[in-house]
């Protein structure tokens, strides 16, 4: 059998993060799987260009934050994935000072893309702030902004959800 | 008198653990003084533990077949949710002949493997339901090793969210799972996981004590030969493992503890899920 080179194995080993991170950026599984398709096609055809010895990670995540950018330049119907464990827990016992993850789900999805790429880089993939910059392309500056708008946007999301009685189902906002 | 005020830019990196140690303290000294900010990086660290609790289950996934073979020129396959035994298990088997490893593949192979060998513990006739108990201990034991070193990443779900990893794992076995407690033993729970068994999900529960010492508790639900056993000492490696089959349940309780010691945890275990 052809041994698999070196690269090979770094980009096989970031598939499992690369699926964290594809589920929490759209949601729907089956689109956040095919997400992962596209980005390790294109990077297995553009294995040659990547540098080694820099970081196969953003280099990765770049890939797949473009991809999906281009993406949503063509927008279909927004939905919010209603499968998964995540919406069927209980509220968690400690009382009030925890969020609730069945809110949390669909508050993300609220976030502006742009603000919620930068906090699951942050929050899941524990990058530094330049980390994110390379990764996105874009300006430390714009990392921080980003960064503290999608967090504040999140914990109003969720101190508005807190808000709501258990018993009024919100209406899920439909682009 | 009010400390040095700090800016945005450093309570994120506070938050997010990035500030080198003379700057960390310095916001800590305005935390104290400032209980609006502190409130806010708490609100802040909380929505990062979340949002890892939420997604992180992702990782212990396999890889689906269709993402495994993606490679240079290989056209595009649509990724597909629905995952047939059969699939992942061919999933599996390609990514072992592939030697194409990520991390939480290695982990899967290690607790799949058994599947592949004649186990060591099998008898003569090697009837399924020898080989079932057999493989217990072992998984059970390959899985503690997997796990316990985990600095980071031990648990899925910690135990600061315990009503959540209850009802998540029990939902995942399909029975109520009450994991016991072992206080009196000097061990705390730290949290749990779910785990790839030989044909379902499989429940791992870990414990601490004082001095860092761990033991797991691996729960299945995969016993179809449905004899009880009492308890059964296995040792794989350096790792001692307490075991017993109680209908379709199988539990183990692995650590690197002495065996009498942990045979008295294994019937505080027992006892308690008798109880329950």
């Amino acid at each position: 059998m052809k041994q698999m080179p070196e690269e090979g194995k770094q980009l096989v080993a970031c598939i499992p993060r690369l699926r964290r991170y594809a589920r929490a950026l759209v949601s729907d599984h089956a689109l956040a799987d095919d997400l992962v398709q596209d980005t390790l096609e294109r990077a297995w055809n553009k294995l040659a260009l990547w540098r080694s010895g820099s970081d196969m990670r953003a280099w990765l995540f770049g890939i797949m934050h473009n991809l999906h950018v281009n993406q949503i330049r063509r927008p279909a119907l927004a939905t919010v994935a209603l499968e998964g464990d995540a919406f069927d827990l209980p509220v968690r016992a400690s009382q009030g000072d925890q969020l609730e993850v069945r809110d949390l789900h669909s508050a993300l999805q609220l976030l502006p893309g742009d603000q919620r790429a930068v906090l699951l880089l942050v929050a899941l993939e524990q990058m530094s702030y330049e980390e994110v910059a390379s990764t996105l392309d874009i300006p430390l500056g714009t990392v921080m902004s980003r960064l503290a708008r999608g967090r504040e946007k999140l914990r109003a999301q969720m101190e508005g959800a807190a808000a709501v009685p258990a018993s009024v189902v919100p209406l899920k906002v439909v682009k | 008198m009010k400390p040095a005020p700090i800016t945005e830019a450093e309570l994120h990196a506070y938050v997010d653990g990035l500030l080198p140690a003379s700057k960390r303290q310095q916001v800590e000294a305005w935390l104290q003084a400032t209980p609006a900010d502190a409130e806010q990086v708490r609100i802040y660290r909380d929505q990062n533990a979340s949002l890892r609790a939420l997604f992180s289950p992702v990782l212990e996934e396999p890889v689906p077949a269709a993402l495994q073979q993606a490679g240079p020129g290989e056209p595009h396959v649509p990724a597909a949710t629905n995952w047939s035994l059969l699939r992942i298990a061919a999933s599996v088997v390609l990514a072992l002949g592939s030697g194409a490893l990520g991390w939480s593949l290695r982990d899967w192979q290690s607790i799949s493997s058994p599947v592949q060998q004649a186990s060591p513990y099998a008898r003569g006739d090697a009837s399924a339901q020898n080989q079932q108990l057999a493989m217990l201990p072992q998984q059970a034991a390959i899985a503690h090793a997997v796990f316990s070193p985990e600095v980071r990443h031990p648990v899925e779900v910690g135990v600061d969210q315990e009503a959540h990893l209850v009802a998540w794992l029990s939902k995942r076995l399909g029975t109520d799972l009450h994991p016991p407690r072992l206080g009196a033993q000097g061990y705390e729970l730290i949290g749990g996981r779910l785990l790839p068994g030989n044909s379902g999900p499989v429940a791992q529960f870990m414990y601490n004590d004082a001095s860092g010492q761990r033991l797991t508790l691996y729960v299945a639900t995969e016993n179809s030969a449905n004899h009880d056993t009492g308890f059964r000492f296995a040792q794989e490696g350096q790792v001692n493992v307490f075991y017993w089959i109680d209908g379709k349940f199988g539990y183990a309780i692995s650590g690197s503890v002495a065996k009498n010691e942990l045979s008295r945890i294994a019937s505080s275990v027992y006892d308690q899920l008798q109880a329950n």
